[in-house]
């Protein structure tokens, strides 16, 4: 690893994945409705990638289960996640890679919210203004080697 | 003969002034042929040989040379003689007389007649005369074939040059460049090495002449003629570097040197050529580059960046370490092993002691390499490890910490019993038996699950070593498995105890025998009856889990004769008790029981003693417990034995067949011969608690509702139908035309299916000939007027015999198959048989679980699918064509049945010509035609032929179209389907993006969660289409 040096957390704790959603009877019935639970929202972002590691961001808890939030009948999405050092300089890119995800994943009529988990970044407030606002999202996209991160971060990973 | 020199003439003038290249051709036939001799082309070619002009003295060589490679065998020796001498003084000559002079001298070198002396001489003009690196590639590849044909033909000779030969080598071939030359060149190479020529001075200049291509990077270009793969030459490049151990004072150095490299594919290179060199090598080759290699080694493991190298340089360590045992010592030399498992114990050993345990791994995957290598390692390894694991794992008490440690244990097991094969020598973990026993105990009384499973598979591996587990510890450990397995509610433990209880009783039968079966057989008889008398719905879930792991415990001891005979009784008890309803067990635990009996019999090994438990003892039994409870059945006494089940029936078939197919044919015969008399003359003597009424007539038409003695030919079924072909079955005539009968009339759907099966098992069996062909005719002139007959009663029973003859036939390539087959096509049409023959079709296709499969020693001819699909495919598309609208589907469905059990091989090449006929399937309104044909498109789509990726726009809006079917199976698959298509060409989809992504949103709020999930896999690969950072 040449580049060992150049990380900000050269060595993180991993975390354990956790094993697939169980297949339950009622998820194929027919003629039940599953609603979109914690759980399913948790699936959607628990696989991006890290931009600097090989890892997911559920491996290296930047995201956990109980800090996703969703209530399908009013149609919102809450998500917060936790950089793995304080200072980290990716805090921003790998919110913006849930937002896209989620973007991507989820029917329109949900307003997605992205913020970091209280009192574990320095510059907790600035990044989460900058998630929250659309326009500063949607130019962001915008960017090629912006959207070329993100979609690294969100390509499925071929071992 | 003056004509024949005028030829000649006529031929040598066209070749060299006429510059025609075929008479070369010509003059060489002539030579075969005795028209001219050699010394007459020599005489006729001496004005072009002598000329003053280069060019034609070329040509006239190159006549002689192209004449000589067609008839070099022809020569005298003289002839060589005199050859040789005039080639090798030509080579002073002009520089465009090198190239054919060259090709003749290799054609030389193929002589077998070659004088003595000539070989050496040759090379040495060559070497004096010719520069080789200055020759085009064509006659560099020339002089490499001379080396190798000489190397063949002349060894003593070349090596009686000495290192001269050597040394002119290695002019020749310094600065190679062209792949194809450098595999021969490694090739002359390789054979210096291996066949002893003398180096000489010249080893260092040999190794470095080869070792600059060290470690290959090249890349074949597209399209390569040659087919020289990277591969080859790493290959052939190898086995020049590590065929020596004089080169290993220039090769480690080198070797340690190219692992600082970035470039992965030389780091591994290098890796697996250190591999392949130690097995030549000696301790003292080694001695001074030992601390550098082991750097290096050390380095790639803790700092890998992929698997490939972390193995690679695992195997090396590995290696190294078994060179190092493998050497003998003196008095004078150091033991340099121990000084080499010190240093690996010195930077290893501290990371197994760190509370956090973060580069364990890496440390305890190095160690168990080196312990792993030799009988002389491993004590020493495991002396200096194994204490500080136990003191480590009984100082922490974090379950995660835990379970690593015990699996780094457990991997140390094991690489120490790949290194052990001496018999005789005490194993290494002897002297921590005790301590590795009672941590193997202690983490099976923890609560956590991962840690009870590491620990099973420990404890399994203790058991595998000789003296490790004392009788007492295996008591212990079979108390802990009884008490896993009834108490424990996680699936996983429960089957890796059963797993761990499999192997252990295999190896220790005799605590097995009088702990483990008696406890749950008290467990299985006792269990139930608490049932009864407590009703508490939740009560009831658990309970029923424990009988559930005690069968399959039951199953996986059973190994041992002597065990068999243990838990096949208990077992047998358990079905009587459920059948007089001692114990009341529902139907799926009945059919375990059933399948516990099939298991035993598919793993116990073939023996006289097995073989008769089965045949004389479990056969009978079952047989006459089925008998009691069809004949109880009839007797209108309310309760009903679970044993007249269709389930319990069909898992007690499975224990038939699998003892009649593969435990001991001679006593299969006996049990074959004793049931079909039972079948037909109603011989009820072999059973046990004999207490039948002697009328039992089972094939007979069953009169009223006594469907449940009729169906009891389905065990007649698993008996006859899998018997080995070896085997004859007894009355075979008389039982086929009752069975015949039977399945026309029976009005019973299982009865009927299963005397058609039990017709078509034997049918598959039937020798070829007059007497198979008539019966197949009169059963087809049966069926065919009851198919005819709109009205019959007995339509259905009759399409059932045919369906399963025709696949008995089909199987074994019988010329009447297509009678069948045809007769099946044409019921497509029919109005309530039509889409029970498309069903139909899939049970031609596919494998049958219960008879007319390999197992049943079956007639099964390879391929007979794809026969079956290229004979009758055509006849599909144009039933299509021919049918009505409400038929269509009929033969959609058919087609996709086909299709759907091809391999895929044969599915991307038939694909182009049903192409259409699909993508008319996919939007048939039927669902299960389109769920068919989706699955079946699903596999063909991750490697799209062209033909497919033609008719994109026809496929897109079609499965764009079935995301909103109200089938979820049907949405899920066509999103599978649409997923698949992100990975076609992107220049072929990208117009297709932002209308699939429009369409695939809508199902991102499908009420359906794995409907959903696709949905949200598929338009996550397609956002990535044409993106940047994406594909």
């Amino acid at each position: 690893m040449s580049g060992g040096t150049r990380l900000e957390n050269a060595n993180p704790v991993i975390f354990q994945r956790s094993g697939e959603r169980l297949l339950t009877a009622s998820e194929e019935d027919e003629d039940v409705h599953d609603p979109i639970d914690d759980r399913e929202i948790f699936d959607l972002i628990r696989s991006i990638n890290d931009p600097e590691h090989p890892l997911s961001l559920e491996e290296l808890n930047v995201v956990e289960q109980v800090r996703v939030k969703v209530n399908d009948a009013e149609s919102t999405v809450s998500v917060e996640f936790t950089p793995t050092i304080p200072h980290c300089s990716m805090a921003t890119l790998i919110g913006l890679s849930i937002k896209v995800k989620l973007l991507r994943s989820l029917p329109d009529r949900f307003k997605i919210d992205v913020c970091i988990t209280p009192g574990t970044h320095t510059s907790e407030v600035a990044v989460n203004k900058q998630l929250a606002d659309k326009e500063r999202v949607a130019a962001a996209l915008e960017n090629s080697s912006l959207l070329e991160v993100v979609n690294q971060c969100l390509s499925t990973r071929s071992i | 003969m003056a004509a024949d020199s005028v030829v000649l003439l006529s031929l040598v003038e066209e070749f060299v002034s006429g510059l025609q290249d075929s008479k070369a051709k010509d003059t060489a036939t002539g030579i075969k042929d005795g028209q001219f001799t050699i010394l007459q082309l020599v005489e006729a070619l001496g004005l072009s040989l002598t000329s003053s002009q280069p060019q034609t003295r070329a040509r006239g060589v190159q006549l002689l040379s192209e004449v000589l490679q067609y008839c070099y065998e022809d020569l005298t020796e003289r002839e060589v003689e005199v050859l040789i001498c005039f080639y090798e003084n030509r080579l002073k000559d002009h520089y465009v007389v090198i190239p054919p002079l060259l090709q003749g001298l290799r054609a030389l070198t193929k002589c077998t007649v070659l004088p003595p002396g000539s070989a050496v001489s040759m090379l040495r003009s060559l070497f004096q005369d010719i520069h080789v690196q200055s020759l085009m590639l064509a006659e560099r590849s020339c002089v490499y074939n001379m080396l190798i044909n000489l190397m063949e033909t002349r060894e003593a000779e070349l090596k009686g040059l000495g290192a001269d030969f050597v040394f002119g080598f290695i002019q020749s071939m310094d600065g190679e460049r062209d792949p194809r030359n450098l595999l021969l060149a490694f090739q002359i190479a390789n054979n210096i090495i291996r066949r002893g020529y003398n180096l000489g001075t010249f080893t260092e200049e040999l190794f470095e002449v080869t070792s600059c291509y060290f470690p290959i990077d090249f890349t074949p270009p597209p399209n390569d003629p040659h087919g020289i793969t990277k591969e080859e030459l790493i290959e052939a490049l190898r086995a020049i570097l590590t065929g020596t151990p004089k080169f290993a004072e220039f090769l480690l150095p080198l070797i340690i040197e190219k692992l600082d490299s970035d470039i992965q594919s030389s780091k591994l290179d290098s890796l697996q050529t250190l591999t392949a060199c130690v097995s030549q090598y000696e301790h003292k080759d080694l001695a001074e580059f030992l601390e550098g290699l082991w750097a290096s080694l050390r380095r790639e493991v803790f700092q890998t960046s992929s698997e490939r190298i972390e193995s690679a340089g695992l195997a090396a360590l590995t290696a190294l370490t078994s060179c190092l045992s493998r050497s003998v010592l003196n008095s004078d030399s150091e033991d340099s092993l121990g000084i080499f498992l010190d240093l690996v114990l010195k930077d290893c050993k501290h990371h197994l002691c760190e509370p956090d345990l973060k580069l364990v791994w890496p440390s305890a995957k190095l160690l168990q390499a080196a312990c792993s290598a030799s009988s002389r390692a491993s004590p020493i390894l495991t002396a200096a490890v194994m204490p500080l694991l136990t003191e480590q794992y009984n100082n922490t008490t974090q379950c995660s910490h835990r379970r690593t440690l015990l699996e780094v244990i457990q991997r140390f097991i094991q690489s120490v019993k790949t290194s052990q094969s001496a018999e005789n020598e005490e194993n290494v973990f002897l002297p921590f038996r005790q301590s590795l026993c009672s941590l193997v105990f202690s983490a099976l009384s923890e609560t956590n699950s991962s840690l009870q499973i590491t620990a099973t598979s420990v404890l399994t591996l203790l058991a595998q070593q000789t003296g490790l587990l004392l009788d007492s510890d295996v008591e212990l450990a079979v108390d802990h498995l009884i008490r896993l397995l009834l108490t424990e509610e996680d699936e996983k433990v429960s089957l890796a105890v059963v797993e761990c209880a499999g192997t252990l009783a295999e190896l220790h039968p005799a605590a097995f025998i009088t702990k483990l079966i008696p406890r749950l057989k008290k467990e299985m008889f006792s269990g139930p009856i608490e049932q009864d008398s407590n009703r508490e719905a939740p009560e009831l879930q658990s309970r029923h889990a424990v009988p559930q792991w005690c069968l399959s415990a039951l199953a996986a001891v059973s190994t041992q004769p002597s065990v068999v005979q243990e838990s096949t009784s208990v077992l047998l008890e358990l079905l009587s008790a459920a059948h007089t309803g001692a114990v009341s067990l529902s139907v799926e635990e009945v059919v375990m029981a059933c399948r516990s009996l099939q298991r035993i019999a598919e793993q116990i090994q073939d023996t006289e003693e097995t073989g008769r438990c089965f045949h004389d003892i479990i056969i009978p039994r079952l047989l006459s417990l089925a008998l009691q409870a069809a004949l109880q059945g009839e007797g209108s006494s309310g309760r009903r034995s679970p044993l007249v089940e269709e389930a319990v029936l069909s898992a007690m078939v499975s224990v038939i067949s699998t003892s009649c197919s593969r435990l001991q044919p001679i006593l299969a015969a006996q049990t074959a011969s004793r049931t079909v008399s039972l079948f037909l003359d109603g011989d009820v003597s072999f059973l046990p608690d004999n207490s039948f009424p002697s009328h039992i007539q089972l094939l007979k038409k069953p009169q009223g509702d006594s469907w449940s003695q009729s169906q009891m030919v389905c065990l007649l079924m698993g008996c006859v139908c899998s018997l080995p072909r070896s085997v004859a079955v007894p009355h075979v005539d008389q039982l086929l035309s009752q069975l015949e009968d039977m399945s026309c009339t029976c009005s019973h759907p299982l009865s009927y299916t299963s005397a058609a099966k039990c017709f078509a098992g034997l049918v598959n069996k039937r020798p070829q000939g007059d007497s198979l062909d008539s019966l197949i005719q009169r059963m087809m002139k049966r069926v065919c007027s009851e198919l005819d007959s709109a009205s019959s009663p007995v339509r259905t029973q009759a399409f059932t015999l045919m369906i399963w003859v025709a696949k008995a036939l089909l199987l074994r390539y019988h010329p009447l198959s297509t009678e069948l087959t045809d007769k099946l096509f044409s019921l497509l049409d029919d109005t309530n048989l039509g889409p029970m023959a498309a069903e139909g079709i899939s049970l031609l296709m596919s494998d049958s679980v219960d008879v007319l499969n390999r197992g049943c020693h079956a007639d099964v001819r390879i391929l007979y699918r794809q026969r079956f699909f290229s004979e009758n495919s055509a006849k599909l598309v144009q039933g299509f064509s021919a049918a009505s609208q409400e038929k269509k589907p009929n033969y959609l469905k058919a087609l996709s049945n086909i299709v759907n059990k091809l391999p895929k091989q044969v599915q991307v090449t038939e694909l182009p010509a049903l192409l259409m006929l699909l993508l008319e399937a996919l939007s048939c309104p039927d669902q299960g035609v389109q769920l068919s044909t989706l699955s079946c498109l699903e596999p063909v789509l991750m490697d799209p032929p062209p033909a497919l990726i033609q008719q994109l726009e026809a496929l897109v809006s079609r499965l764009l179209a079935l995301i909103c079917s109200p089938a979820m199976n049907v949405r899920t698959a066509s999103l599978r389907c649409i997923h698949a298509l992100s990975r076609f060409p992107i220049h072929e989809i990208l117009p297709f993006r932002a209308r699939v992504l429009q369409a695939v949103a809508c199902a991102l709020d499908d009420k359906k969660r794995l409907v959903r999930r696709e949905a949200v896999q598929a338009r996550g690969e397609w956002f990535l289409v044409g993106s940047p950072g994406g594909r």
